[in-house]
Order: C-alpha cells, then structure tokens, then sequence
C-alpha cells in the first residue's frame, strides 16, 4: 500500500497510463492510509470513499476500453470544504453550513470529474477561509504531520496536511492572503496561487471575491503544475476569469533552467520580524540558486509596507458583503430567537449569532465598519488606493528582473496553544509576505525550502500577473537544485511516514 | 387644506424614480428566464437564489436596453462604469445586497419633454439612468390585510430576483405649480411610451413592469431652500401617481401650515382611500454601504457599440407626433385628442394601408370610436386598421356613401367580415345598374307630377321630394347624385 501513497501524483499518473497498477488500488491506498492517520492529522471534515472508488473504477474501466483519458485520470485529489461539490455535503467550516448539500457543481469539481480524478474528500479549513492556522473550523482540528503540536496553517490546512500525510498526492484549496503558500510553507509542501481569473471561482464559497483564488497544491512542483493545468481556463461563468491559453507547465518546470535568470530578493520581505531560522533557510536557497547560475538582486517594493493595512480593509469588507446571505431563509442553519418576537429580523441575527464563529464576526464586523458612510474614503477608498500602488510597484519591479521572492511566512508552524491562539494582530502579521500577492492579482508559490528547528520553511517565487509560466519555470530548476544539493524537504518527512 | 389652496401657499418640488423591467430573455446577472408569472420559485437558478460559491454575469442585452433608454433621454453613456453592492438584509433580496449602480451610472444627464393633456410642455431633467436587478417577493399569510402586520408568516418567491431593471432618476422638477401632480403622472406616462417605442420592455403598469416612486417637498417660494421631502413608493399607476402627489401636497401644506415639520421618511400610497400612510423613517444617513462588485468587471461599452445603439434607435412617441401632425395636415388639437384616445398608432397604420389621413382620422374618432364606447371596448379591439384603411377605399371608389359605410362598419364590428365582405352579404353596396335607377326615377316621375311642375317652374330643391320615393324603391342603394342627373335629364328633356 504505502508504495502508492509516497509517490508523486506525476509518477502516479504515468503507472496508471502503463497500466502498472489501477486507480482502484491507488484510490484504495489513500483511503486506507486516511482511515489509519485522520484520527492525528484531522485533515478532513468529509471523507467520500465511495465516490472515490466509483471514479477509480469508471476510470480503470474506461481505460481498460481502451479510452482517451486525461493525463491524471485516476489520480486521487482532495478538495478543501470551500469547493462546492453537487451532493457532497460543503460546509466552508462552518456551523452555518454544517448540513449544506449543494444542488448545484462548481467549475473546478466539474472539472475534476471530467478529468477522472478520484475526490477523496473534503478538507479543513479555517471557517470561510479565514485565519492561518485551521484553528477556526467548526469541524475539529487539524494537526501539522510534521509534529502534532503544530499547526499545519491555514486556511487551507488540511489540504496542506492531507500532502504531507501522504493522505492524497493533488489538494485543491484557496488562497486570498496566502491560505495556499502559508500553509504549504509550514508542512513542506507545494502552494500555488495562480494569477488572478487563472482558475474559475464559481462555485468556490466566497470569502473576498477581489481577492480569492483557487490554488492548486501538491508535493512538488510539477505535479502543483499539472493540477494547475487541469483546473485552469476561462469560464463564461465567472466574469473575472482571464480569458488567456493555458501553458504547459509541468514542461516548464520540468525544462526549465535557473542559468541567466534574475530573482528579485524583496527587501521589505526579509529582516526584521522574521525568524532566524526562516532567514537562514531562505538565504540557503538563495545560495543554492544562485550556484546554479541564478542572478539575485534586492529589490525594493515600497508599497508593501502598506499592503497588510490595505488587505486588512479590503478583505474583511468584501467578506461583510460576501457572507451576508447566510440568513437562514433559504438554506444552511436556522436559528429561531428564545425570546421576543420571531420575525425575519430576528432569525436573521439569531442564525448568525449562532452560526458564525469568532474570527469570522469579527472580520464582518472590521468590514461593515469600513464600508460605513463617513468612513468609506478614509478606510475602503485609501485602501484601493495603496493596491494600485501594491500593482504599480510590482510592476516597476518585474522590469528588472524575472521573479521575485522571499520567505513565505515570517515563522514555521506555530504551536497550539499560547503562540497562536490568543492574538489576531500577530496572525494577521503573518500574511505580511503572501498577500501582497493577492492585492495585485499577481501568480505566487511556495516550494520548500528546508527545515528550521524541524519544521519546513516556505520559498515564495512571485511572477507578473498573467505570467505563470515564468513562476514555474523558476521553481522548477530551483527545486531540483535544492534536491540535488540534498535538501528534498518531504523524503525526510516520507521515510518517517512510511516506516 | 384641499390641493387648489395648498399650491396657492407653497411651491412643490417632486422628484420621480422610476423603476422598469426590460423584457430580456433572461434575468441580469444569470440565465434564469425572465418570464411573467409561473410557479413560485420555479425560474430561478443558483445565482438567483444567491446559492455559496454563485456568480454573476452581466447579460449584454440588458446592457444594450439600458444604454437605449439612456439614449432615448438624450443621455451621455459612460465610457466606463461599475455595478455596486447596496447592503441590507431582507429575506426578498437573496444575497442580503442588491447588485445595483452607485456613483458610475450607464447614463447620466438627459431630459424628458413632458406633454400635459392641454397642450402645456414641461422639460423634466434627468440625473441618471443606472442598472440594477430586482427583488424576489413576499407573500405574507395569515394577516387580514395581506400586510406583514398580523402575518403569520411569510413566503418568498425569487422568480423576480435578479429580473434586469432599469431606474430612471429626476433632478428636482421646479417651475410645475398647480400643475405638479399632471406633471408627475404625464412624465411616467411618457417614460412607458417611450419603453414600449424602444421595445425593451411591455412596460405594462398593472404587471408592475413599471413601477414610481414620487417625491414631494414643499417650499414658501421657488426662492426658497428645498423643503423636507418624501417619498412615496412603488405607486403604480397614472392615476394613482396623480393622486399620490395631489395626496401628499395638501398633507404636506397642512402640517406646515400648523408650524410643524414635514418628517424625512418613505410613505405607502393606498388605492382605496387615495391617501399616504407613514412608512419607515428614511434619513440621509440611511446606510448602504454600497461598494464596487467585486464578482464583476468593469462595463466599457464601445463607442461604436453606443453609436450602433443610437443609429438603430426608432422614432420616439414625441418627434412622431410631431411629424405626423405635419404629414397629416392635421392641427395640435386634433392631434392631441388622437393620442388622448390612444388612436396614433391606429390612425398610423390605417394611412399606411392606403387611407387618406383625414379620412382614417374620420373614422376613427367617429363611427368606430361610438361604436367601441357602447361596446365599453377599445376602438383597436373593434376593427382593425385595414378594415378602416378598405373602408374608406369603398366609400372613395363611390360603393359607399357616408350612411352605408356606418351600416358596413356596423357588420364588421359584429365580426361579419372585412368591409367588402360584409357589403355583400348584406346588399349595401351602391347601385350603378342604370335601368334600374331610371325605373325609379321614372316611377317617381309619374307619380308625382306637381313636384315635377314645381322642379320645371325652377325650384331645383323640390328635387329632393323625388329622392325619397327612389331610394325607397332601391332600397336606399341608389347614388343620389346620379338620380339627380337623370331627373333632371327626363324633365328638362
């Protein structure tokens, strides 16, 4: 069993093509090893093994007819609970939609249906995506595989998790400020958020419309690459969706060359209030990058300073906005008042009450505030402006060279307890790297970048909007060089698992 | 204080929002059918009901309507412009926010020339015309009234959510006087006209395709700041705009008049009673929260695309009647009373189909209109304008006269047929058959030979003596002008 679940999905995809083993026994192995580890890693809220296994087959099937499939037919996936998914029950953590089936597909399920990847469930996350530590699910909480006393991020921690566990090979999650690249840096894994409108959100449960987007995860960056092609393309259903090619990137990752090109070394994104650790780990690379032939330069993004301001106004606003349908009128909990009169008012105020967690009140209070008559300008309006100036300087800084990078969180993976818990300020701190991103639209990934004290630490590659390509075609190279150089983060994770 | 007295104290100021669905196939932001009717909650699809993780996509027709309208209202188009989120909860709005229009309209701008039923004109400004969606419904069940007081719960039906609306905002209308509340109602009046002549919308008020809200502020003097204004919601009828305003002006004049303050609020017109009713206190603090749809880009509609629009825009209803009263020969008043009886449009297409204008007009506003009223029907649901178009054909060509024509008409409206047809079948058409007629006439002739003395000594009016005898004999077929011809060839030899 356990040779199936440490390979990559790329390699799994090429044994399932030569027929090497069946979908049935691959989706059969990760099944398994989910009903052997959940109890530790707590990575799912919704595990669908039957479905799971009627896709296998249908696709062994199929194959075995002698079918066109697509390259990763067969290859299992794990969907984070924000990815609606008609008749699976999706709940975006949340207590409010503890019971939703949704009657309705999204286009990134959709696509993985047609694909033939086996769903082997659906993830945890932070309720509605928000938070970095997975820590705000109504649905339990997930562990970093690393050390259970940690953390694996958020929001897309279980998607994260699920990687390293080796519970699925392919996750799909989200990220608005970094819930891709955080928690792929804090559990040695791969995150991409691609290029704003790469992937369609219909069908994704909104957090901040202007600033979500679907990340493909996996653990390494080809096969992040391939399951980016995959979910990739326009979608008449979603406005914001570019209507641009999709590239090859697994080719580019994998031809791609480090020889000649120039990384950007982001100077707001490193010094002060960055582990020691995190900062030794992230200059190693950059050795490794640049023994290569890589050319690196530091690079000023001023703007950036202000970007977690910015973000900060933004995000929660268009969450008010976002997450005000959730009433109990029409679907998901309805809660009736004890006391007083039982009217739409109150039902209203009593679901919320109820259904809502902490973090997630408090950004819809943050964002009501900021939206409100005579305070629109000095808060949402000042805000929209320093993300055109987020959008101008990186801009003028992708002028001068291809990438830029930096660590990808200040920190490893927190602790439980005391360290994270308790302050929202230091959380919120923590997407000072990864959101900036987002602000502009732009592509982001993370890829490991070695341990700190036994933790990974996360190497962020950011590329111009629109231009993908480029982010792989770095990441690639720098990944194998770092494997070459010895520091292939998840084999030291593997051989523990699999013992 | 009745409105006669109110107007003569104070100065009003009303402006008018109006609200109107278009008639795209499909809802504004999904593809939910935008039909009438069906059952509750049965043209909806996730967008309209708001479902997690849903989406909107702008539907281009509706754009291309709202930009018509704007056009129609001598609007500027933006080049650029943006939906917005307006903010609050209400179990009828399923995303708890409209996607509405905030401070990038489509068209801004325009004016209205307003016609009142005296001739009088009043140009009507106006400020805007954005896009937005509609709102689902409530039922409330279990009150007496049907209102949410005393309801014991209530229903909600989304077929109408997300229906494409256009709205349509006034600059404050100064200058009306004692005429503001024709004003209000002849300006609706005219916007539906013109949505009917665009073709965006069936613009039918009793289907609430059209909806107003009015309001009315009061002022000692056109020099004077505004006054405290209300509004009036969803009023949706000439009449009921009419009565709302005339309602609110003489409320408005009484509470001022006893040194008290006109209160900032929404009020509700009611049919019955042709009163306002207090609603909800609205401030201008009233907050919204409105901000730009993230979920959708920016409207850029094409300059070409807008010239296109312009180019293909019809005839509106008032440089048509302005063209036909020229075309026609036809004076303001006469006009004025075709399009007071909803008979342009007949008369139209009845001097298409071959009439002459005044003839069509004739008839019309004549025959076919008495006989519509005794039927309590519309003229246009009498006959059709090329019975009245054939009609005037008999009557040129001389089968008819004036009297057989109304006894045609009369067998047409009681479905006998088109004019020919009905001619035949009852035998009204004109005798030509010469023997015929001189056998009358010579009938007359012999038996009345003192009108024939009379007629030989000069006195040509005695000749109308003879008539009666042969239109008897013809059964009134006969042309009195060819029997007069022959009478007085037989007497004068």
């Amino acid at each position: 069993m356990s040779e199936f679940i440490a390979k990559s999905a790329l390699e799994l995809a090429a044994g399932l093509t030569s027929g090497e083993f069946s979908s049935v026994e691959v989706t059969q192995a990760h099944l398994d090893r989910i009903r052997d580890t959940e109890e530790d890693f707590g990575s799912f809220i919704t595990v669908t093994d039957d479905l799971a296994l009627a896709t296998a087959k249908d696709v062994d099937d199929r194959r075995s007819r002698g079918e066109d499939l697509h390259a990763l037919a067969g290859v299992p996936v794990a969907l984070k609970d924000l990815v609606v998914t008609e008749g699976v029950r999706t709940t975006a953590a949340s207590k409010i939609l503890e019971n939703w089936v949704p009657p309705y597909e999204s286009t990134v399920h959709l696509k993985v249906k047609a694909a033939g990847l086996p769903v082997l469930g659906k993830t945890n996350l932070d309720e509605f995506a928000m938070g970095s530590t997975t820590e705000h699910s109504a649905f339990g909480t997930t562990r970093n595989p690393w050390n259970l006393e940690h953390v694996p991020g958020g929001s897309s921690g279980g998607a994260a998790a699920a990687l390293a566990g080796f519970q699925a090979p392919l996750s799909v999650g989200t990220d608005t400020g970094g819930s891709v690249r955080q928690p792929a840096a804090f559990t040695g894994t791969v995150g991409v958020k691609p290029t704003y409108g790469s992937i369609s959100r219909y069908g994704i449960i909104a957090m901040a419309s202007s600033l979500d987007q679907v990340g493909p995860m996996g653990r390494s960056v080809a096969d992040a690459a391939a399951l980016h092609m995959l979910l990739a393309g326009h979608d008449p259903l979603d406005s914001t969706s570019l209507p641009d090619p999709v590239d090859d990137f697994v080719a580019l990752a994998q031809n791609g060359t480090l020889k000649g090109k120039k990384l950007g070394v982001i100077k707001q994104l490193i010094g002060e209030g960055y582990d020691a650790g995190v900062r030794d780990a992230f200059t190693a690379v950059l050795d490794v990058a640049a023994a290569a032939g890589a050319e690196i330069i530091e690079v000023d993004v001023p703007s950036i300073s202000y970007a977690l301001d910015a973000y900060y106004l933004i995000m929660p606003s268009e969450v008010s906005s976002n997450l005000a349908r959730y009433d109990g009128m029409r679907y998901g909990l309805r809660v009736e008042p004890t006391e007083g009169p039982v009217t739409a008012e109150t039902v209203m105020a009593a679901t919320r009450a109820a259904g809502f967690g902490a973090e997630v009140k408090r950004r819809i209070i943050l964002g009501t505030y900021a939206l409100s008559a005579g305070y629109y300008d000095a808060y949402y309006g000042s805000a929209q402006k320093i993300r055109t100036l987020v959008q101008r300087d990186f801009a003028k800084a992708f002028e001068t060279v291809d990438v830029l990078v930096s660590p990808t969180a200040p920190t490893t993976a927190l602790k439980f307890g005391a360290e994270s818990a308790s302050d929202p300020m230091a959380l919120y701190l923590g997407d000072v790297a990864t959101l900036p991103a987002n602000l502009a639209g732009i592509p982001g990934l993370s890829l490991p970048a070695g341990l700190a004290d036994g933790l990974p630490v996360g190497f962020q590659v950011l590329a111009p909007a629109r231009e993908d390509r480029r982010m792989y075609a770095v990441a690639g190279p720098l990944e194998a060089a770092l494997e070459a150089a010895g520091s292939r983060v998840l084999d030291t994770l593997a051989e523990g698992l699999t013992k | 204080m009745k409105y006669e007295e109110a107007i003569t104290k104070y100065d009003p100021v009303i402006g008018i929002e109006v609200h109107v669905e278009l008639g795209t196939a499909t809802k504004m932001f999904d593809a939910a059918p935008n039909t009438f009717g069906g059952g509750p909650n049965s043209n909806i699809t996730p967008t309209s009901l708001g479902l997690p993780g849903s989406l909107p996509v702008v539907n281009a027709k509706g754009v291309e309507y709202a930009i018509r309208i704007g056009l129609a209202l001598g609007c500027e188009i933006a080049e650029s412009c943006r939906f917005a989120r307006k903010n609050y909860f209400y179990p009828d709005v399923p995303k708890d926010f409209q996607t509405s229009q905030s401070d990038e309209p489509i068209a801004s701008e325009g004016q209205v020339e307003v016609e009142l039923e005296d001739g009088t004109q009043f140009t009507i400004p106006v400020e805007r015309a954005h896009m937005e969606e509609d709102a689902g419904k409530n039922t409330h069940v279990g009150g007496a009234t049907g209102r949410i007081h005393g309801a014991d719960h209530s229903l909600v039906d989304y077929n109408r959510a997300g229906v494409p609306l256009v709205e349509i905002v006034t600059h404050p209308i100064t200058g009306t006087g004692e005429r503001a509340a024709e004003v209000a109602a002849a300006y609706v009046r005219t916007l539906r006209d013109i949505f009917r002549a665009l073709g965006v919308s069936e613009a039918r008020m009793e289907q609430g395709n059209v909806r107003a809200d009015v309001n009315v502020s009061l002022r000692e003097s056109p020099e004077a700041p505004l006054g405290t204004r209300t509004e009036t919601k969803n009023v949706n009828s000439f009449r009921s705009i009419e009565r709302a305003v005339r309602y609110e002006i003489a409320r408005q004049a009484t509470v001022l008049d006893a040194g008290e303050k006109v209160v900032q609020e929404t009020r509700h017109f009611h049919e019955d009673t042709g009163e306002t009713t207090s609603g909800r206190l609205k401030s201008d603090a009233d907050d919204y929260r409105y901000f730009p749809e993230p979920d959708l880009v920016p409207l850029v509609p094409s300059r070409d695309w807008v010239a296109e629009i312009k180019e293909s825009l019809p005839e509106l209803p008032a440089q048509k009647r302005r063209r036909l009263t020229a075309e026609w020969g036809f004076s303001d008043l006469e006009m004025r009373d075709i399009v007071n009886a909803g008979l342009l449009e007949a008369i139209e297409d009845t001097v298409t189909a071959g009439a002459p204008a005044a003839a069509a007009r004739k008839w019309w506003t004549g025959e076919v209109a008495r006989l519509a009223n005794q039927r309590e029907i519309h003229p246009t649901e009498l006959v059709t304008p090329a019975q009245v178009a054939d009609l005037t054909a008999l009557l040129a060509d001389g089968k008819l006269n004036d009297r057989l024509a109304k006894e045609v008409l009369a067998g047409v409206a009681d479905g006998e047929g088109d004019p020919a047809e009905v001619m035949a079948a009852r035998g009204l058409e004109i005798v030509e058959d010469t023997g015929a007629l001189e056998a009358a006439v010579d009938e007359a002739i012999a038996g009345n030979p003192d009108v024939v003395e009379k007629i030989r000594g000069g006195k040509m009016q005695a000749i109308g003596a003879l008539m009666g005898p042969i239109m008897k004999a013809t059964r009134g077929q006969a042309d009195a002008g060819k029997a007069k011809e022959l009478i007085l060839a037989k007497i004068n030899g």
